[in-house]
């Protein structure tokens, strides 16, 4: 399945060779042409049947957060910065793949019967935090790693039944779909479908593909938050699972076309394909 | 025996306090080849006796290492989401985004989440999420949640064995599922050594709630000294270089109160018998393990604690070096091969001041 895949590919924002690479694999038979620029996009064109000459793009993005390699210590733990928005609240405690060559390492810190009282449900920051791979020493250490290596974490995929599970799905869930929608064409517009780089640093693949493109129109088609959790006031759920896809009107960095999005409603309400809109102005697309 | 992989089905396995079954078979399973007999107490410790060479009725040197480890338990099914709290130490820092086993009417994997992080507030992003905020998600609809899920189900870290650098691994339970290891390679050893003294190893329960079965275990055996084998602070980010042990310099030999002075001065004995690589860890007061339980047991029992080092302990990310395991169970089992019928009689009798006390 090529969510699987795609989710299990390491693709940092700025090295998003492995993703690009089954992309391009998956869909190369439904493309009439298919390049890659100077940041690495991957664009993809698939011409329409003619009805109208209206030139479509659509746009996922293959990046995903991570961890980069900053300095490698005395003792070969390893330092590490954020690639894009990562919550400080989820790395201790969790196993990385460092590297193309995936090295496995861990990140663990001070534990729980050390800890100071004030500390025991401090948030411990990245910065204070360490790659553990077993090196014995730095030397030991750069026989694996260099800095600048990227990591990941090693999250599994798993099909749970009613969902899946897994890394990534920010924004391989969208290539997933941009990947069928071109199976599945051709349609009465030409297609330009854009699997765009470095979105969680700023949405930089974008903006040069949006100029590559020149479409009339655009849909970015993302991962988003559901935020549907139990909770004991009554704050609505943004989105939630398994009730279709969400329509944004408005995020931090786009407010979508107004007839854009009563198009999108009408065709899903004409098709009978449940959908909702996403219910917070939070967050940032292509 | 193939330590390693012993080391990752013993980690892999379940066994959260109070619901050890799963690892319990495990480890009888594991030590049945090595013993005369195994049985299993009212508490569900495992004890596994190897018959000495010496005259009945015979002295026991009890073995002690704790078969369960911390994770978490089903306390409130919201919806399709479960609430939890923890059973033993458990790290709230680390649990938000951790992948976990609900053992359900059948294994559930799922994982910890809460609220995104894009719709919190600054604050509220700075602390860490209280037990009562974090929810388990199986990705389950709440019909197949209600009817596989009960509360009071046990949740663990689902964290397979990696293989690190060198002979580095990490894992989950490596607390104290290392020990189980250590005591298997000591009981093989055993095999082709003479032991005067019956060994009488014990999987023990509840260790991390309270040493309870400890407690019961002790008092069951009724042992002449028993040693408590467990794990300690590896030296590793975070932890400070006087409290903590460098990995791959083979196991710690406990001293303070909860160490008879015999019983550590044999460990050092024997470890420096066979040029053995050990650290003495100084215990001020409590030794946070198992001899604590038992060195108050019936009238008193002299106790004794050899530890492996790991760094990150609590988390599912312990990390420890082969060979301390290996050294391990070397050191018990030199250890347990120098036990003669002086032992008791002779350096287990205080003496003060009558001979010279040599410390190590």
């Amino acid at each position: 399945m090529i969510i699987k895949e795609l989710s299990e590919a390491m693709g940092v924002s700025g090295a998003e060779n492995h993703v690009r690479r089954i992309l391009k694999q998956a869909v190369a038979p439904y493309a009439d042409e298919m390049w890659v620029d100077a940041l690495g996009n991957l664009l993809v064109t698939q011409k329409g049947t003619g009805q109208t000459s209206m030139k479509v793009m659509l746009a996922a993005h293959m990046d995903e957060i991570g961890l980069m390699v900053t300095n490698i210590e005395s003792n070969g733990t390893l330092r590490f910065k954020p690639v894009g928005g990562i919550d400080d609240r989820v790395v201790l405690g969790k196993t990385v793949k460092v590297g193309p060559d995936r090295i496995p390492g861990m990140i663990g810190g001070k534990p729980i019967h050390l800890l100071e009282r004030s500390e025991e449900k401090s948030v411990v920051k990245m910065k204070k935090l360490f790659i553990d791979i077993g090196a014995k020493d730095k030397a030991d250490a750069q026989t694996k790693i260099k800095i600048g290596d990227r990591a990941v974490f090693a999250t599994k995929f798993l099909d749970l039944g009613s969902t899946y599970m897994g890394k990534a799905f920010d924004d391989r869930v969208g290539c997933a779909v941009l990947a069928d929608v071109l199976e599945n064409g051709p349609y009465p517009a030409d297609l330009h479908v854009a699997f765009t780089v470095q979105e969680e640093v700023g949405l930089r693949g974008a903006r040069v593909a949006g100029y590559s493109l020149q479409p009339d129109v655009a849909f970015v088609v993302e991962g988003t938050i559901c935020d549907d959790l139990p909770k004991d006031e009554d704050v609505s759920p943004v989105t939630e699972v398994g009730k279709g896809p969400a329509l944004s009107v408005m995020d931090r960095t786009t407010i979508s076309d107004p007839r854009l999005v009563s198009f999108l409603a009408n065709v899903a309400t004409t098709n009978e394909i449940p959908y909702q809109f996403r219910r917070t102005a939070g967050g940032g697309t292509d | 025996m193939d330590l390693l992989s012993l080391i990752s089905t013993l980690t892999e396995t379940s066994g959260i306090s109070g619901q050890e079954n799963r690892i319990r078979d495990l480890v009888k399973s594991t030590w049945l080849p090595y013993v005369d007999e195994v049985k299993v107490d009212t508490l569900g410790n495992v004890i596994a006796t190897k018959f000495g060479s010496g005259e009945e009725p015979r002295d026991r040197v009890m073995l002690a290492a704790h078969m369960d480890e911390i994770g978490l338990m089903v306390s409130r099914i919201r919806g399709s989401f479960l609430s939890v709290v923890p059973v033993g130490g458990v790290d709230l820092r680390l649990l938000l985004g951790q992948p976990i086993m609900v053992h359900g009417q059948r294994e559930l994997p799922g994982v910890v989440g809460s609220r995104p992080p894009h719709i919190l507030s600054k604050g509220e992003r700075n602390k860490s999420v209280p037990f009562e905020d974090l929810v388990v998600d199986t990705g389950l609809e709440e019909e197949e949640v209600n009817k596989l899920v009960r509360v009071g189900d046990m949740v663990s870290f689902r964290q397979p064995m990696v293989k690190l650098m060198g002979d580095r691994f990490g894992g989950k339970a490596l607390d104290n599922r290392l020990s189980v290891a250590a005591i298997a390679a000591c009981l093989e050893e055993m095999q082709t050594r003479t032991h005067v003294w019956d060994i009488v190893a014990v999987a023990t329960v509840q260790e991390a709630v309270t040493m309870r079965g400890a407690t019961t275990g002790a008092y069951g055996v009724n042992p002449t000294i028993g040693i408590a084998v467990d794990v300690t602070f590896g030296k590793g980010p975070g932890v400070d270089a006087s409290e903590s042990f460098e990995l791959g310099k083979g196991p710690t030999i406990g001293y303070g109160p909860n160490n008879h002075p015999a019983v550590h001065q044999a460990l050092v004995v024997a470890a420096k018998a066979i040029e053995l690589p050990h650290h003495i860890e100084a215990m001020p007061r409590g030794s946070g393990t198992d001899a604590w339980a038992m060195e108050v047991t019936r009238a008193g029992l002299p106790t004794g604690v050899v530890s492996i080092p790991i760094r990150n302990m609590h988390m599912p990310v312990e990390i420890a070096s082969l060979k301390d395991v290996e050294r391990c169970g070397r050191l018990i089992a030199e250890f347990i091969a120098n036990l003669d019928a002086n032992f008791k009689t002779g350096k287990l009798i205080w003496n003060d001041g009558e001979t010279e006390e040599k410390q190590a």
